[in-house]
């Protein structure tokens, strides 16, 4: 069934170019065009998932640009296919008339063409052209809104900075290819001669972080969050940032083969859950809020690739993809109705728009960890590999699960508080506070809510078992009962408390006393430290650097070509009082010799001198001719002696 | 056949001179013309090029469509021409943006009849080059394109254009001497005495005397690096580009620069292989210096076209970068070297079109608000959305983003060239994260955000500019997802010549 993989990926690549060129033209039918494309894609998803087909097309000379569909990929197909087209769905009500519909569309379909080709590629190659082409994507739908500045800003931000990153992947296929795997097969990492498996997996897990926003490269995806909100539901829950995370699931094999990689990337992973979900825990704004959570939540899936927790790391990205598509969906429904997404002015939004709120709880819950939802499961998952691995990294696992709680119930407290809130009548996009959800926003939601509960299923054994046997991961440590049981307890005793603590009137938004409140709200300050310790110095360095090239480097060649004139200059005086002037004192000198002798001798010799007088006067103004005081006919003359030259040379050889 | 196809225009050019008064309307569209027949004749010598050709008998064992009669036979000296897997991609990229030149052309109407003739007579010239096979041959070539481009940057440029045409005459024909020095030196080496290329490369003249190769090598090199440019021959590059017309800039950043690339895969490499694997780690060296240095100076630029101008540096050193590494590479990393060669030569016909498009874009600036100046605009993107798009295309693929031609050839030669030499590859990694920033950053500050002082005056590309334009991004785009159409003809080439220069 290569057709199904062809049409998974060629599908929403070819709506998404169309509608695009299309332009204005095509906004009218944008959106059902989209609906129709990720509809078909997810039943091709289906399909490939289950019958694993692969295919391969020439792309450079000896590697072939490779796509397979094998347990992991499947699983990610499915997700993608199936978030993207709950977005889609939800994004048609919320992309209204005044809106670049068939650009905004067009977008996103591309995109998911390029996840979805991500996750399906078996050489570095496919997928660094689909990992890329992501970025450029992210950029174009962050800054969608091109007409404000700063939302562009913003867009240039998020792209520089995975690009940053992606530069590893570069140096991971070089390394392969120099490490013998000649096509550069994602399989072969882990077999590379020498020193070059280490660049490779270094490369490849260095570009993961930067997508997905780990440390140290969180910052981008606070300002990811200037784009649409259908576009954080996509690109921050699914695709984009759950792209690092699937890749280093991918490599675990090379991961582990390394031996240091492992250790690296769990604690990355577990230090990111834990200080991104601390920032969460402090945003006042609902987005970053969500923004911050996926890193943390990301972290789980990169502790699970470090300890070679495949199922877990699986379970995860699909859990996370549907809750956390679901909440910024709820975020965007709110932004429209209320016209904010403050948490402080959305006290008691879900008390508003009940069905928002219901959903918007399970997704919350299910961040959360609270059982029976869906991310318990995989996080119990992702801890027992961890345990496997080390105590101290299951004790890190928890904590940052306990954050997780935290920040989530700080989040569904302030929506469900009860009055106080003023509604607010700004003006901004279409608000009104009371509209009900569209049925294609309705059934948008309520999907990916029931996916976020349900994937909860997988805490039963005989599921758990299928699950590992598809992917491959049957001899993975299992999360036994009192584990599973120590991480619901603990998420629900955290719910609660932190519910109690917002119930009883705290008023504040952010936790305030939280140490280094303030560093933490700035998102640890990763983007000022960057500013000042990597992008000021560039421009400085350009800067300084193009003063040097104006001046020095040009201006020296300047100098020379000056210097040459007046040094031609100068042989050109003196050309004119030595040299031509003894020809000329010769010519007079002659002239003279045959004045006074005409006077004596016979008009013979007089005769002959005056040849020789006009001769050598001729031979003055001659020589002088070539010099007209215009460099190219210097050089013209340099070009000819030179010539002249070299002729010689040969000849005389 | 191939002679047709270089001198075609040439005579086309003369038929226009002869012809008494012609309407500008008649000389614009057989200009137009005469560049479509000289590009379908292309695509037939491509249709037509047996794919055989080159692998078996060495870098430049076997050429198509050769032609070789006798010229000046008391040096050696014949007008030898011929097309490998080299020459074939950069005359096809040639006569497009020729073609490309000329459609933009349509509306010119300043001294009409002298511009069209001067660009057919460039493209006999660049044609030429591409094919020639003999050291003279391709260096009268290289000396007629400089006289070329010198009339159109000082008869059709702005600003200060004849000032910024002599400097270019003055720089490019000094960096030429060098490169005549090299070549009398190679001629003077062989026994017996030539000129013929192919004959030299069979002869390998210098080969072991290592202070003559290594100077007839530096000789060479000073040319070929003054026209490609690398740092630090490079300043005569960002005054000629922003004082040329649009159409002048893109054929000097399109093709002529690529005449310096090309004859290090031409001359340079296959003539004088064990001279440049000992050196080969100062063609890196100066192509790794060219692409950071090149694209740290763009990023700092305020004139959009010094800015393009100086991303060309950046461009051209990956070609270096990939050549030099293919002179380091060991017997076992042959696949390596191969893939750096044909990145290298990918990358050059990447350019052509791409810097092509940029420059061709640029020029609507200049046309419609009189400044490149990147302060004055903003915003465009609502005011000319084509003008937007067709520019962000650019940007992107000259950024190296995959899915455009760009990508394609950088990565191929960043993979290639790991291997042999790691830590100038991983610094040259940087670059496409510079240029990253600087075209987005220009892609901001033109088209994105609230509208500029000069905004308001930029109106929307017209048919003609569009269609200049778009098919050079197109083909970019084509390069850029099928690139094997373009791979199986440079590959094989690259691999014969990777086998000469490496280990």
């Amino acid at each position: 069934m290569t057709a199904a993989l062809w049409v998974l990926v060629g599908l929403p690549a070819t709506v998404g170019a169309v509608l695009l060129v299309s332009g204005r033209r095509a906004d009218p039918a944008a959106a059902p065009c989209a609906i129709a494309a990720t509809a078909l894609t997810l039943a091709a998803a289906v399909v490939a998932a289950a019958t694993r087909p692969s295919t391969s097309v020439p792309m450079l000379p000896g590697v072939p640009a490779g796509l397979a569909v094998d347990g992991l990929s499947a699983v990610a197909v499915v997700t993608v296919a199936a978030v993207a087209a709950a977005v889609v769905l939800f994004a048609s009500a919320e992309m209204g008339e005044g809106e670049a519909r068939g650009r905004f569309f067009g977008l996103m379909l591309l995109f998911t063409a390029a996840m979805l080709v991500t996750v399906t590629a078996t050489d570095l190659l496919t997928l660094l052209m689909a990992w890329e082409v992501m970025g450029a994507l992210s950029y174009a739908l962050i800054g969608y809104w091109w007409r404000e500045a700063h939302r562009v800003r913003s867009a240039t931000l998020a792209f520089v900075t995975t690009r940053t990153a992606d530069l590893g992947l570069y140096l991971a296929a070089g390394a392969a290819l120099a490490g013998g795997a000649g096509a550069l097969q994602l399989s072969g990492l882990a077999s590379l001669e020498g020193g070059w498996r280490d660049a490779a997996v270094a490369g490849v897990a260095v570009a993961a972080l930067g997508k997905s926003a780990q440390l140290p490269f969180s910052f981008w995806l606070s300002h990811a969050m200037a784009g649409p909100s259908p576009v954080s539901a996509l690109l921050h829950s699914a695709t984009m940032v759950a792209a690092g995370g699937y890749l280093l699931v991918r490599t675990a094999p090379a991961i582990a083969a390394t031996g240091w990689a492992g250790p690296f990337l769990a604690w990355t992973g577990a230090v990111t859950a834990i200080l991104l979900g601390a920032v969460a825990l402090t945003q006042s704004d609902l987005k970053q809020l969500l923004a911050a959570s996926t890193c943390s939540q990301i972290g789980f899936i990169v502790l699970a690739a470090g300890v070679g927790g495949i199922a877990g790391g699986a379970l995860q990205f699909t859990a996370h993809a549907a809750a956390k598509s679901l909440l910024f969906l709820c975020a965007g429904a709110w932004l429209a109705s209320s016209g904010t997404q403050d948490l402080g002015r959305l006290r008691g939004v879900a008390r508003r728009r009940p069905l928002v709120g219901a959903v918007f709880t399970v997704g919350a819950l299910a961040i959360a960890g609270l059982p029976p939802l869906g991310i318990w499961v995989a996080k119990d998952e992702v801890l027992a590999a961890a345990l496997a691995a080390s105590p101290a990294l299951y004790a890190a696992g928890l904590v940052a699960a306990a954050v997780s709680a935290a920040y989530a119930a700080k989040a569904l407290a302030l929506v469900w508080a009860v009055g106080s809130s003023q509604e607010e009548g700004r003006t901004g996009r279409h608000h009104d506070a009371t509209a009900s959800a569209s049925p294609s926003e309705r059934s948008a939601l309520l999907a990916l809510a029931v996916s976020a509960a349900g994937l909860g299923v997988f805490a039963l054994p005989l599921l758990a078992r299928w699950w590992r046997t598809l992917l491959g991961a049957a001899g993975e440590p299992e999360p036994s009962v009192w584990e599973m049981a120590v991480s619901g307890l603990l998420s629900t005793a955290v719910v609660v408390g932190v519910w109690l603590v917002y119930a009883r009137g705290a008023t504040r938004v952010t936790a305030g006393a939280l140490p280094g409140r303030q560093w933490l709200g700035d998102w640890l300050g990763l983007e000022r430290l960057v500013d000042h310790g990597v992008v000021r110095p560039t421009m400085a360095l350009a800067r300084s650097l193009a003063a040097f090239d104006d001046r020095v480097v040009a201006g020296g060649v300047g100098a020379a070509a000056r210097s040459a004139a007046a040094l031609s200059r100068g042989l050109v005086a003196f050309d004119d009082r030595s040299v031509a002037g003894g020809v000329r004192a010769v010519a007079e000198l002659g002239v003279s010799t045959a004045g006074a002798a005409r006077t004596r001798v016979e008009t013979a010799v007089d005769r002959a001198v005056g040849t020789v007088a006009a001769g050598a006067r001729s031979a003055a103004s001659w020589a002088l001719r070539p010099q007209t005081g215009l460099v190219h006919q210097y050089y013209a003359q340099a070009v000819v002696a030179l010539a002249a030259l070299a002729a010689l040379f040969l000849l005389v050889r | 056949m191939l002679s047709i196809v270089v001198f075609l225009p040439l005579l086309a050019g003369l038929a226009l001179l002869v012809v008494p008064r012609p309407r500008d309307t008649a000389v614009a569209w057989t200009w137009v013309t005469v560049a479509s027949l000289d590009l379908v004749l292309v695509l037939g010598l491509w249709v037509n090029y047996p794919t055989t050709t080159g692998s078996a008998e060495g870098a430049m064992g076997a050429f198509a469509y050769e032609t070789h009669l006798r010229w000046i036979p008391s040096i050696g000296a014949g007008y030898h021409v011929g097309v490998d897997g080299f020459s074939l991609p950069l005359l096809a990229m040639t006569a497009v943006l020729f073609l490309a030149c000329a459609v933009h052309s349509l509306r010119q109407r300043r001294r009409t009849r002298a511009h069209a003739v001067l660009f057919l007579f460039l493209q006999t010239v660049s044609m030429g080059l591409f094919s020639a096979l003999d050291l003279l041959l391709f260096f009268v070539f290289f000396d007629l394109s400089i006289v070329g481009m010198y009339f159109v940057i000082a008869g059709w440029g702005h600003g200060r254009a004849t000032r910024s045409a002599t400097q270019f005459f003055l720089y490019t024909f000094l960096g030429s001497l060098a490169l005549l020095l090299g070549f009398i030196g190679l001629y003077v080496a062989s026994d017996p005495r030539t000129f013929d290329m192919v004959e030299l490369t069979r002869q390998s003249p210098l080969e072991g005397q290592e202070l003559a190769g290594g100077l007839v090598l530096l000789a060479i090199g000073i040319g070929l690096a003054v026209k490609t440019p690398t740092v630090p021959f490079h300043t005569w590059l960002p005054p000629a580009h922003t004082d040329a017309p649009a159409v002048g800039s893109a054929i000097l950043a399109g093709v002529l620069l690529k005449m310096g690339a090309y004859g290090f895969v031409r001359i340079a490499m296959p003539i004088l292989p064990g001279a440049w694997s000992e050196y080969a780690m100062v063609l890196v060296v100066v192509g790794v210096t060219s692409v950071l240095y090149g694209a740290l100076v763009a990023l700092a630029q305020t004139d959009f076209k010094r800015m393009v101008a100086y991303t060309s540096v950046n461009h051209m050193g990956y070609v270096l970068l990939g050549l030099g590494a293919a002179g380091l590479a060991t017997a076992d990393e042959a696949r390596a070297a191969t893939l750096a060669v044909t990145g290298g030569v990918t990358q050059m016909v990447s350019h052509g079109l791409l810097t092509g498009a940029l420059f061709l874009l640029a020029g609507v600036l200049h046309d419609r608000a009189g400044t490149y100046d990147m302060g004055s605009y903003g915003g465009l993107a609502a005011k000319a959305p084509l003008f937007a798009t067709l520019a962000a295309l650019a940007f992107f693929g000259s950024l190296g983003l995959p899915g455009l031609s760009g990508f394609i050839a950088e990565f191929q030669i960043f993979a290639g060239s790991l291997g042999p030499v790691p830590v100038p590859t991983a610094l040259a990694l940087l670059g496409i994260l510079v240029t990253a920033a600087l075209f987005l950053r220009a892609l901001q500050r033109l088209f994105l955000g609230g509208p500029g002082p000069r905004t308001s005056r930029i109106s929307d590309l017209s048919v003609r500019e569009t269609a200049a334009i778009a098919p050079l991004l197109a083909l970019s785009v084509a390069i850029g997802l099928l690139p094997h159409f373009l791979l199986d003809r440079i590959e094989p080439a690259a691999r014969a010549l990777a086998a000469l220069v490496a280990g």
